[in-house]
């Protein structure tokens, strides 16, 4: 009993609270990410896209989603039951996850406490992401595993030896940046950041690399060849239907948020507002942890549209090209890169 | 070797040097190209709001004319039965009766007359054929239906309002090919 009452109940609801707001967040950003998604496809094909539902097909996503819960739920006879529901469901969950250390802005000030927008400040924050974002594959794999069909078996497959591919040259493009921080939690890599240069000006290269490893985990075009339509036929959902097929799509979109938001931590300063001394402006408060947030969030959605604008323009790799680029290209430039990383840093410290 | 048009480029099979083999050059002249489309200017229309202009050419669904006084110029000669060539049309002729004269320009008319828009292939030669002028080809679709039955056509579907009794429908039915005309 008396290790209840040690308990910080306050904390604890605290928490559960802006779990609560993170995790209805992101499920809004990801839902309005569908109805982006149609919209830029279509300007980018001189279409206009959604227009139809509310005032500029504003509430699009609603009717996609309402319209997924009223359908017929379809399990095959012949799949592994368990593993079958479990798929999707892990891959909401890891997509829901990895949010939990990304700093969102400073910290809040109500109700004489210190609220801050980060659900863990986890010292190797970063860590945790990696981990999460590579059980993001389990999703898919289970998935197409327990569907016992060829062509989700095949997608799951491919999948699983992408996502390994590109975590290596993620990992390395990673390390040369840690080197340079000297800190595994995101938070301490953005106040660094917000008092110093972004890590972009220091890592250009790793960023690049770090972006194209980014994609290829969210299995976004080009590197979408574990859904590829033309050739698997939509691939590891293929015997889904109804909301868990609705999940599998919308981890996607979930992943792709989060992966934005490690991105504009790591390499965009984050919350960090630029052409802004936010260390001159204490005296705003709690308006400043908003305006940080605003500005992340603008980040966010800078990152979501490239995602967007690179599906609409290139194509999907073949599987050998796919292999080459991953193990012969950028495991070697972001081998060279921590080279150089290195060795800047060394002789800089001497 | 000889190439049909001028456009023709041989495949290059050059080895891509390391820039290009990483992609992203080339991924960003495609992003380029891509972004210059989002500003374009869209090519939709909206369509229940916004339709789009027919050219003054176009062959739609038929209509059995009228002449001024109201009267079915149709005399059932049979010459657009004979010259469609998906063999969409049927009629009966008849003969006028005393008393009939408002109705039917001259002594022979058209009983029944039907067209199969499931043939019809809008190809005009029905209008071309016609010596009296009865039937042309309107600039409105036919509409669909749920059974094979509603897509035969017979006169009642076919006729134009009458001009003397329903002037407003007529112009409305006349209306859109003589503007289009006297446009051109």
């Amino acid at each position: 009993m008396i290790h209840l009452l040690t308990i910080d109940w306050l904390l604890m609801l605290e928490k559960l609270i802006l779990i609560a707001i993170i995790v209805m967040f992101s499920l809004l950003v990801a839902m309005y990410s569908t109805y982006a998604e149609r919209k830029i496809a279509a300007f980018m094909q001189d279409r206009i896209g959604p227009n139809r539902a509310g005032p500029f097909g504003i509430l699009q996503p609603l009717a996609d989603g309402g319209k997924l819960f009223f359908k017929e739920e379809i399990i095959p006879s012949s799949s592994n039951k368990i593993l079958f529901i479990l798929g999707p469901s892990l891959a909401m969950l890891t997509a829901m996850m990895t949010c939990a250390v990304v700093p969102w802005s400073t910290d809040l000030h109500l109700f004489n406490k210190t609220i801050p927008l980060q659900i863990a400040d986890v010292n190797i924050g970063i860590l945790y992401v990696f981990a999460v974002v590579s059980l993001g594959v389990y999703g898919i794999m289970i998935g197409g595993w327990a569907s016992n069909n060829k062509f989700s078996l095949l997608a799951a497959l491919r999948g699983a030896s992408q996502v390994i591919s590109y975590e290596l040259a993620m990992g390395i493009a990673f390390i040369a940046l840690l080197m340079l921080t000297g800190s595994l939690s995101l938070r301490t890599i953005v106040e660094q950041q917000v008092t110093s240069h972004w890590n972009i000006w220091y890592q250009p290269l790793g960023f690049l690399i770090f972006f194209v490893c980014a994609l290829a985990e969210c299995n976004r075009t080009p590197f979408d060849l574990s859904e590829a339509e033309s050739e698997l036929n939509m691939g590891y959902h293929q015997e889904y239907s109804s909301m868990k097929l609705g999940f599998y799509l919308f981890a996607e979109y979930v992943n792709m948020f989060i992966s934005s938001a490690i991105m504009a931590t790591l390499y965009f300063g984050g919350y960090d507002i630029p052409f802004f001394n936010e260390a001159a402006h204490t005296d705003w408060g709690n308006w400043l942890a908003i305006a940080g947030a605003v500005c992340f969030m603008i980040k966010i959605s800078i990152f979501i549209f490239t995602f967007m604008w690179i599906r609409w323009t290139v194509p999907r790799f073949r599987y050998d090209q796919l292999m080459t680029l991953g193990w012969k290209k950028l495991i070697p430039l972001a081998l060279a890169n921590m080279l150089i990383t290195g060795a800047v840093v060394l002789w800089m410290h001497k | 070797m000889i190439t049909l048009t001028n456009r023709s480029k041989p495949v290059n099979r050059k080895k891509m040097t390391f820039l290009e083999s990483i992609y992203i050059w080339n991924t960003f002249i495609g992003m380029m190209i891509t972004l210059k489309h989002f500003f374009k200017k869209k090519v939709t229309y909206q369509y229940p709001e916004q339709t789009r202009p027919y050219s003054p050419v176009f062959r739609g669904v038929q209509i059995l004319n009228r002449d001024e006084e109201g009267r079915e110029r149709c005399t059932a000669c049979g010459l657009c039965a004979v010259a469609c060539p998906a063999e969409a049309i049927t009629m009966e002729a008849a003969e006028r009766l005393p008393g009939e004269e408002n109705l039917y320009r001259e002594e022979k008319y058209a009983a029944k007359y039907e067209i199969n828009m499931l043939r019809c292939i809008f190809c005009g030669f029905c209008e071309e054929a016609c010596p009296k002028d009865a039937i042309y080809l309107s600039e409105t679709h036919a509409p669909a239906a749920y059974n094979r039955k509603n897509f035969i056509y017979n006169k009642q579907d076919l006729l134009i309002p009458n001009p003397k009794t329903q002037p407003e429908e007529y112009a409305q039915a006349k209306g859109l090919r003589e503007i289009n005309k006297k446009k051109k």
